[in-house]
């Protein structure tokens, strides 16, 4: 307002040094997230050259690095990896609407939330041992086991699960319900006619990437006990299982150097490919829902 | 003002007793002027209470929105709800078919009473109310489902599922829409401009022929033409059904309306009465002051 009728030429010039100082910053700062991860993923891949092969992928483990194979490895990890999105969607989902659309906000439902945002929190290894003691100790369903790993770690993901259906819960436009209320449906017919559909994508996005967590965690199988090579594949939910980092971790401690950096090196772009593969799988569903609703 | 809640309760005696279609009119509480005076001319003189509010006090929390209300909503006429932001009028509305019970802080005093029953008793269920009383939001509000779909929805929650498709092409007609969208039925109903919309969700609203229609200013998002068609739309609705619609545009109000409850600020239902009436010569110096545009 000052430069209105000041002597400058025009309007004047304004300083844009912090602007694009500020520019240079965050893109620093977006630089060395990006270029880090870019650099640990081409070591890895350039390891695992000539070691990640159909062989490996198809076949046991073997002392013989040339022989060994990640196959009860991947396939555990994947049998995990159904049962936690069977455990948790409907426990998440169902603890989301429950929060959001029933519990009145009061202070033991606050209560609730709170301790819901700080159990996603806790350490995994805490997880773990809550596994052991309550599912192999008190339950006996057995050390190691497909469905004592496979609640452990549920749990482990489950507050994710549920604060990110909650998320989606809480997005859908108020006005929609009022509609639906307005036209005399009930709380149920509200949820599941206009609630869960246009929440829906957001809830599967959320159980996704709480699964592309879970797939990673090594800490709570060990806890419970799950064996560190198992030959083959799990075919009840009381088989042991292994799962992908579980195998890594350990490979990564036999002495010889071809396991420390070829064979690990091949599980570990399996395991990012798998989680990968997970992830888009969860962006594809995602934009086909939101197709759906437009 | 207690001049008016006297005269009021006298007329609540004597509705309670004799619900009749033949009974006559009540004066217009407190203002002296009679049913005759040219309001809803057009139409028989002989109107039956639908809605009936008795010292309705609505609470949000501590807050109180209404206060003291007492009203007598005649069937198959227009009643418009006017007066400043916040002083009640969603509330007023929200409060006649229990949307309120939705509100966690809503507290409800007093009686409000369709076809005579209080709708604050407790044996009502309050889902059951709002299948009798269609509601139409300030906004459109279409669900993100095909136009067919949007129109059945009402009849899907009550689990009506024969002759869907005619009762769907009969709403649509009867808010005058079926013209623009009878060879889309099955398209998003979002894709139809914010006039379509508001159209489609009257339809909505009338597919399950409820006997109440509330309207919390169904025009306020619209251009001059759509608000026109909706204006049009509500006056031939109430040759059917009884309409309650909210609206801060006063030449709306008298254009469409036959009875005018006037609210102002703190809750008080402070006038009501014939439209002509109101907008012409009202009792209330505040009322006259509102409509002219001196406060609000
Ligand atoms: N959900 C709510 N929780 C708490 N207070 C509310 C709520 N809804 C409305 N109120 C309060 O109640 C009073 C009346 O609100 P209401 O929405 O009925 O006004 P209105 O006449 O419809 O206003 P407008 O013309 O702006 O729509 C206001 O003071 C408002 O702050
Ligand atoms: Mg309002």
């Amino acid at each position: 307002m000052a430069t209105e009728t000041g002597g400058d030429t025009g309007f004047g010039q304004v300083s844009r040094a912090k602007d694009v100082a500020f520019r240079y910053v965050t893109l620093a700062a977006t630089l060395v997230g990006i270029v880090s991860l870019a650099i640990l993923l081409a070591y890895v891949t350039v390891d695992a050259v000539g070691w990640l092969d159909w062989q490996f992928l198809t076949s046991p483990p073997h002392p013989d690095p040339f022989e060994a194979g990640y196959y009860p490895a991947l396939v555990g990890s994947i049998a995990l990896m159904v049962l936690i999105a069977l455990v948790t969607f409907p426990l998440g989902v169902g603890a989301a609407i429950y929060l959001e659309e029933y519990a009145s906000d009061n202070l033991l439902t606050r209560f609730i939330q709170l301790n819901i945002a700080n159990l996603a929190g806790v350490p995994s290894v805490v997880y773990g041992l809550l596994g052991l003691g309550l599912f192999v100790g008190l339950l006996n369903l057995g050390f190691g086991t497909l469905l004592v790993a496979g609640f452990t770690v549920s749990l482990l993901v489950l507050p994710i699960v549920i604060i990110s259906a909650q998320e989606a819960i809480r997005a859908v436009p108020d006005s929609q319900r009022q509609a639906s209320y307005g036209m005399g449906a009930t709380k149920w017919q509200t949820i599941r006619n206009v609630v869960l559909p246009r929440a829906m994508p957001g809830i599967m996005t959320g159980t996704i990437l709480a699964l592309g967590r879970a797939i990673g965690e090594t800490a709570p199988l060990i806890m419970i006990g799950a064996p560190t090579t198992v030959f083959g594949v799990p075919n009840s939910l009381f088989s042991k299982i292994s799962a992908m980092p579980m195998q890594i971790y350990t490979w990564a401690q036999y002495p010889s150097t071809e396991f420390q950096y070829g064979v690990v090196a091949a599980s570990a772009v399996t395991l990012l490919a798998v989680l990968l593969t997970i992830n888009s799988i969860a962006i594809l569903i995602r934009n086909k829902y939101q197709q759906q609703q437009s | 003002m207690t001049n008016e809640q006297m005269t009021s309760s006298e007329t609540e005696s004597t509705d309670e007793h004799e619900h009749g279609r033949e009974q006559q009119t009540a004066p217009t509480p407190g203002s002296g002027l009679t049913d005759d005076a040219d309001g809803g001319g057009t139409r028989s003189e002989t109107e039956r209470t639908v809605l009936e509010a008795r010292n309705l006090d609505v609470f949000y929390g501590d807050e109180q929105a209404l206060r003291d209300v007492d009203i007598d909503i005649p069937e198959n006429r227009v009643t418009a709800v006017i007066g400043p932001s916040g002083c009640g009028k969603s509330t007023f509305l929200r409060s006649i078919n229990r949307m309120n019970d939705l509100v966690d802080t809503c507290r409800v005093d007093g009686k409000l009473a369709f076809d005579g029953k209080n709708v604050y008793d407790e044996d009502v269920d309050p889902v059951a109310l709002r299948r009798k009383i269609g509601m139409v939001f300030q906004s459109p509000n279409p669900f993100p489902k095909s136009i067919r779909d949007n129109v059945a929805y009402g009849l899907e929650v009550q689990g009506i599922d024969d002759n869907v498709d005619e009762a769907v092409e009969q709403a649509l007609k009867r808010a005058a829409l079926w013209d623009e969208v009878k060879d889309q039925l099955d398209e998003s109903g979002l894709e139809l401009s914010g006039g379509q919309q508001q159209r489609l969700c009257i339809a909505r609203a009338i597919a399950t022929d409820p006997e109440v229609i509330l309207m919390d200013e169904p025009a306020s998002a619209l251009d001059p033409v759509a608000t026109s068609k909706i204006e049009d739309l509500i006056e031939d609705l109430a040759e059917e059904y009884t309409v309650v619609i909210v609206t801060h545009n006063m030449q709306q109000a008298a254009r469409i309306s036959d009875k005018t409850a006037v609210f102002l600020t703190g809750g008080e239902l402070v006038e009501f009465g014939e439209t002509n009436q109101i907008f012409e010569n009202p009792d209330h110096d505040r009322v006259e002051d509102y409509i002219t545009g001196k406060f609000g």
